[in-house]
């Protein structure tokens, strides 16, 4: 598996690791736990199929990226950074 | 047919015309009691014992593939007891006890070889844990013995004992611990639990979960809808699409674990042994062939099968534990589809929709957990009381923070464990 990272070109997976949909999710806002912090921090759409998650480039530029992959085939469509397509 | 090495030897001499199928393959019937979604480990025990143990018979498992067909035939077939915290301590213990009498409830040959585990370690803080980890097996009921490095060796002559890097200090030794024949378990169990009365429905995909007034009614299927007064979600693999269709979302992601096999050898690795510093683990099939994996590919994946990382890391990690397989040519590697769940245990529960219950998360620890968590689930669907040897597998624990069970003392955080 190879990530196309924006900055860096085609790298290989060794080079990365992920942070999953944890901030795909919308923080919920103040710090009382409530059930919007438990469902953030523990519940998972957990796709089956084409999906967006946050990686970490931390072998090459440390740039955080959005990946647009398929867990089921492994198929990776393209990435971009999260600085400029994430919330 | 009741088995037995006098029907084999009588089959053998008359042709062997007298086998028949092992279970029947009857079509879905309009309502059942009791509907298991789920045809693998642990929806085939929790369906036997259902029958076995509360008489309930009019009972269906409903399984999109083939008996058989998912995690419990995709993994690396250790069973232990060796867990340290309240919770899945008692629970494995009850499991590795039920393994222990398991032939001969089922009259079923599950292979069930309790050759030992030796988990080994390679420094004075890694000792630590693992004196404290085997009191608490010891506290539990369970059998551990804390290793010295000659102690090792005597049993393990053939690990590197030279390497400077990692060197091994000792090992805790788990002698009840073993390992047992994937497939027959859930051929066994789905066996038992036709032999009660139980519908095993194959090939047979469940698409919804009919819900009303906050109740369960039934269940959609490709081959057509059935009622029933309770639904077991018992598909770990698949946890999150499947509960999905009752709107819940789990705390669950769904990641691969690598396994590997070579070619067969003559017995040369008497033991399950696992390295305390490179996420490798080993035995031996009864066929020869040494059986081996490592940890995670850390993404989410549903592939069943991983990236050459991991893959490279594993090999590397066995060479510097046992140089001598090295030699030994790799035949096959696969992987599972493992439910992590965030704090690394499993969840055997009722939902908040009345007669809807639920069993998954099993991470990477399903296999060894198969005749406990069936038993403990047909106890819960059959009572609506959780059995005493499940009873903080809870839902609500993520929610609440009580009673997690945080093997790895890494936080109740996805990614982690």
């Amino acid at each position: 598996m190879q990530i196309p990272c924006p900055l860096c070109g085609n790298r290989d997976l060794r080079e990365f690791s992920i942070r999953g949909h944890a901030l795909g999710a919308k923080r919920p806002e103040g710090e009382t736990w409530s059930a919007d912090w438990d469902d953030f921090i523990h519940n998972r759409d957990n796709p089956a199929g084409r999906t967006e998650e946050l990686w970490f480039h931390g072998g090459g530029c440390s740039a955080w990226l959005i990946v647009d992959r398929d867990t089921v085939t492994h198929e990776v469509f393209g990435a971009k950074l999260a600085s400029e397509g994430g919330q | 047919m009741r088995y037995s090495g006098l029907q084999v030897l009588w089959q053998g001499l008359t042709g062997n015309r007298g086998w028949g199928p092992a279970w029947r393959d009857p079509d879905p019937k309009s309502e059942y009691d009791i509907v298991i979604i789920g045809g693998g480990g642990h929806g085939l025990a929790t369906a036997y014992y259902l029958a076995a143990e509360h008489g309930l018979t009019n009972v269906a498992v409903l399984e999109k593939g083939y008996l058989g067909g998912g995690n419990v035939g995709r993994n690396t077939t250790i069973v232990r007891a060796n867990y340290g915290l309240p919770g899945n301590s008692e629970f494995y213990s009850h499991s590795l006890k039920l393994w222990e009498g398991l032939e001969q409830e089922l009259n079923y040959n599950v292979m069930h070889s309790q050759r030992g585990i030796i988990n080994l370690f390679h420094s004075d803080g890694q000792r630590d844990a693992f004196a404290r980890r085997g009191n608490a097996m010891i506290n539990q009921g369970d059998d551990a013995i804390l290793l010295d490095r000659a102690g090792v060796r005597k049993i393990l002559p053939y690990l590197d004992y030279e390497q400077t890097r990692f060197p091994i200090y000792g090992g805790l030794y788990h002698p009840r611990g073993g390992s047992a024949r994937h497939d027959a378990v859930a051929w066994g169990f789905a066996r038992g639990a036709d032999r009660r009365g139980v519908d095993l429905i194959q090939n047979c995909e469940v698409t919804g979960i009919d819900i009303e007034g906050g109740a369960v009614r039934g269940v959609q299927t490709t081959r057509g809808a059935i009622r029933a007064k309770k639904v077991g979600i018992i598909v770990a693999g698949r946890s999150s699409q499947v509960a999905a269709m009752a709107g819940l979302r789990l705390p669950i992601e769904s990641h691969v674990l690598q396994a590997f096999v070579t070619e067969g050898l003559k017995p040369v690795i008497d033991h399950v042994v696992t390295y305390g510093m490179g996420h490798f683990y080993i035995s031996q099939s009864d066929k020869g062939g040494l059986v081996f994996g490592g940890d995670l590919d850390f993404y989410a994946s549903y592939a069943a099968r991983g990236n050459l990382p991991m893959a490279e890391h594993v090999v590397e990690a066995g060479m510097t534990l046992m140089p001598m397989i090295g030699k030994a040519r790799m035949l096959r590697s696969w992987g599972g589809i493992m439910d992590m769940s965030s704090d690394g245990s499993p969840i055997i529960d009722k939902t908040h929709i009345d007669g809807l219950y639920f069993n998954g998360g099993w991470c990477y620890g399903g296999f060894k957990a198969v005749p406990g968590s069936g038993h403990c689930m047909a106890h819960l669907m059959a009572t609506d009381r959780p059995h005493e040897a499940a009873t903080k597998h809870r839902l609500d624990r993520f929610t609440t923070g009580r009673g997690l069970m945080d093997e790895e003392a890494t936080g109740s955080q996805h990614n982690l464990h």
